[in-house]
């Protein structure tokens, strides 16, 4: 009985240990990805095609070290000497000879000697060991990059067997001593083996991969956790980019996590009416879905809700993706509404974008930033369809959940736009990838009545609110948007 | 008279392949007709500041100035033939 106690204790004990503290790599979204970080004195394997991003990932993960956590480091290059790393990682913002000189990181310098060399017979890579523990003791380092692996087995090309044991050698003995090690690996291709050599059943307690895909010409930036040995990871690629300053900036996922609060504040629509229906205005946190074909009033729309909101002292930043910002203060005042004064007075914000001039992941950054800057109680997006166009499907759905993530998160109100293909009734992608995601949808519809076109909007969704279900007439003239009597007889084209 | 060949052997401690390359060194030096070898043992282990300078990766290296050129042994040198072959010196052993 005392003996299966103290057994029951030592287990507890080896679970309590067995805790894997995080190491931040400074991509926000990839540690959430990782619950935290990558586990401190363990090694992971970072994989990519060449131009992936392996070595800003692999430096950042360092550079994160010094700035944030006092942690120093060492990079151990095989590919291109000290000098050009720290020149080419300099846009990033790294100042890695500062940091050199400061003693707060030490190169080892692997790239390959300008030697004639011969290589046979048994050999071991004590040299390298021995001279990444003398540098990681020099600068009492925390983390330690070997980048790559690939050029080192490139080197060795010749005796594989010996180069995958003393691989494994080098990354015990950094463990053991504490260090937490990131090797890059090179891929041949995008889908397929995880390295050229397959290193990563070598010396991986951890995998990661980094994609870097063409999708109708535009790169498309993933990264993606395939084995994290001992501990969870979210599954599924994450978008990132290269940001000039910053560095890989990651896009969060599938660790979203819906913990924003909802709120019973409600906001005006802009319109009365539409107020009316919605049972007294849009939820401040929540984000609406305005859905219709060209035409049928989306822009309109927008315009009443910035000024609307504006109007009720509030702060309002618009997206544009389709129209010049001359066009939509010229629209803007065909329905009354001064733009150009309201942004004068500092209480609006347009923005107008080309949504090819950039991905999809930068055009969020570029919101998020935007929307930090300015601090809005509004936005609007006209129109997401725009933003859908650049981007293949997956990028598209991610990006909706970040934006509209972010939105709640920040606790504005939110207004997007979609256009339907069809003229009449039908739906577009956007609205089955948008439906599940934002809170209200409001459907704007032309509807055949004999000779007739007529326009009409619905209500089809408003989470936590009661709202109205009839299908409204409404004109649109010099100001703005008049709702009439519902439709008695409408033809079934909405459907979602 | 041109001054001797300086040869630096990089070992890590005591290992097999350290031993060996050792060894066959001196069988090397002892069976060439050589005008005298300078022949320096570098442990990478007490010494990896010199490890780190002459920018060495595996043990044992054999490291040598030819000219201006550096050239390199990487191995425990037990194969004789082709190891005077790169160095480009005529054995007595043959």
């Amino acid at each position: 009985m005392t003996a299966q106690d103290s057994g029951q204790d030592g287990d507890q004990e080896t679970e309590i240990s067995s805790v894997l503290e995080r190491v931040r790599t400074g991509v926000d979204a990839f540690d959430e990805l990782v619950m935290g970080g990558l586990p401190r004195a363990r090694t992971t394997v970072v994989g990519g095609t060449p131009g992936s991003g392996k070595t800003v990932f692999a430096t950042q993960f360092l550079a994160h070290g010094i700035e944030t956590f006092n942690e120093n480091g060492v990079l151990v290059t095989f590919e291109e000497p000290p000098a050009d790393i720290e020149a080419n990682m300099s846009g990033f913002g790294w100042e890695l000879a500062k940091w050199r000189k400061a003693g707060r990181l030490a190169f080892v310098d692997a790239s390959p000697p300008s030697t004639d060399e011969l290589v046979i017979g048994d050999f071991d890579l004590e040299g390298l060991l021995s001279r990444i523990m003398h540098a990681a003791r020099s600068v009492n380092a925390k983390r330690v990059v070997l980048d790559s692996l690939t050029q080192l087995f490139d080197h060795f090309i010749s005796d594989p067997k010996i180069l995958r044991r003393e691989l494994f050698r080098i990354s015990t003995a950094l463990k053991k001593a504490g260090l937490t090690v990131l090797m890059t690996a090179e891929r041949n291709s995008e889908y397929g083996e995880i390295t050229r050599h397959r290193l990563e059943e070598f010396v991986a307690d951890n995998v990661v991969i980094l994609r870097n895909l063409l999708y109708r010409e535009k790169r498309r930036r993933t990264i993606e956790v395939l084995k994290m040995r001992g501990s969870h990871h979210a599954e599924g690629e994450a978008p990132f980019t290269l940001l000039t300053g910053r560095g890989v900036v990651a896009i969060p996922l599938s660790s979203l996590r819906l913990e924003q609060q909802s709120s019973t504040v409600r906001v005006t629509s802009g319109n009365s009416a539409i107020d009316e229906m919605c049972g007294g205005g849009f939820f401040r946190d929540s984000v609406t879905l305005v859905s219709g074909a060209t035409g049928t009033g989306k822009t309109l729309l927008v315009t009443n809700f910035l000024a609307g909101g504006v109007e009720a002292g509030e702060r309002a930043i618009l997206f544009g993706y389709e129209e010049s910002k001359g066009q939509l203060f010229r629209n803007a005042t065909g329905w009354g509404a001064d733009f150009a004064r309201m942004e004068a007075e500092g209480k609006l914000k347009i923005v107008c974008l080309y949504p090819e001039a950039q991905g999809l992941p930068d055009h969020l950054l570029t919101i998020q930033a935007l929307v930090d800057e300015f601090k809005p109680n509004r936005i609007a997006v006209d129109s997401l369809s725009a933003l859908e166009r650049i981007a293949p499907e997956t990028g598209f759905r991610e990006f909706l959940i970040s934006l509209t993530s972010f939105i709640k998160k920040r606790e504005i109100a939110g207004l997007c736009t979609a256009t339907s293909k069809s003229l009449v009734g039908g739906e577009s992608a956007s609205e089955q990838h948008i439906s599940t995601m934002t809170d209200s949808i409001i459907l704007l519809r032309y509807i055949q009545e004999q000779e007739i076109m007529h326009r009409g909007l619905m209500v089809l969704k408003m989470r936590g609110s009661e709202h109205a279900k009839e299908i409204r007439r409404f004109t649109i003239d010099g100001a703005g948007m008049h709702l009439g009597e519902p439709f008695s007889r409408a033809p079934n084209v909405f459907r979602e | 008279m041109a001054a001797p060949l300086v040869l630096r052997l990089y070992i890590a401690g005591n290992s097999a392949s350290s031993r060996r390359a050792q060894q066959n060194l001196e069988r090397l030096r002892a069976s060439v007709s050589s005008k005298g070898w300078d022949v320096e043992i570098i442990d990478v282990l007490t010494r990896p500041d010199l490890a780190d300078r002459a920018g060495i990766i595996a043990t044992p290296t054999l490291s040598y100035e030819d000219g201006p050129r550096s050239r390199r042994i990487v191995g425990d040198l037990s194969d004789t033939k082709r190891i005077l072959e790169f160095m480009g010196i005529e054995g007595d052993h043959a």
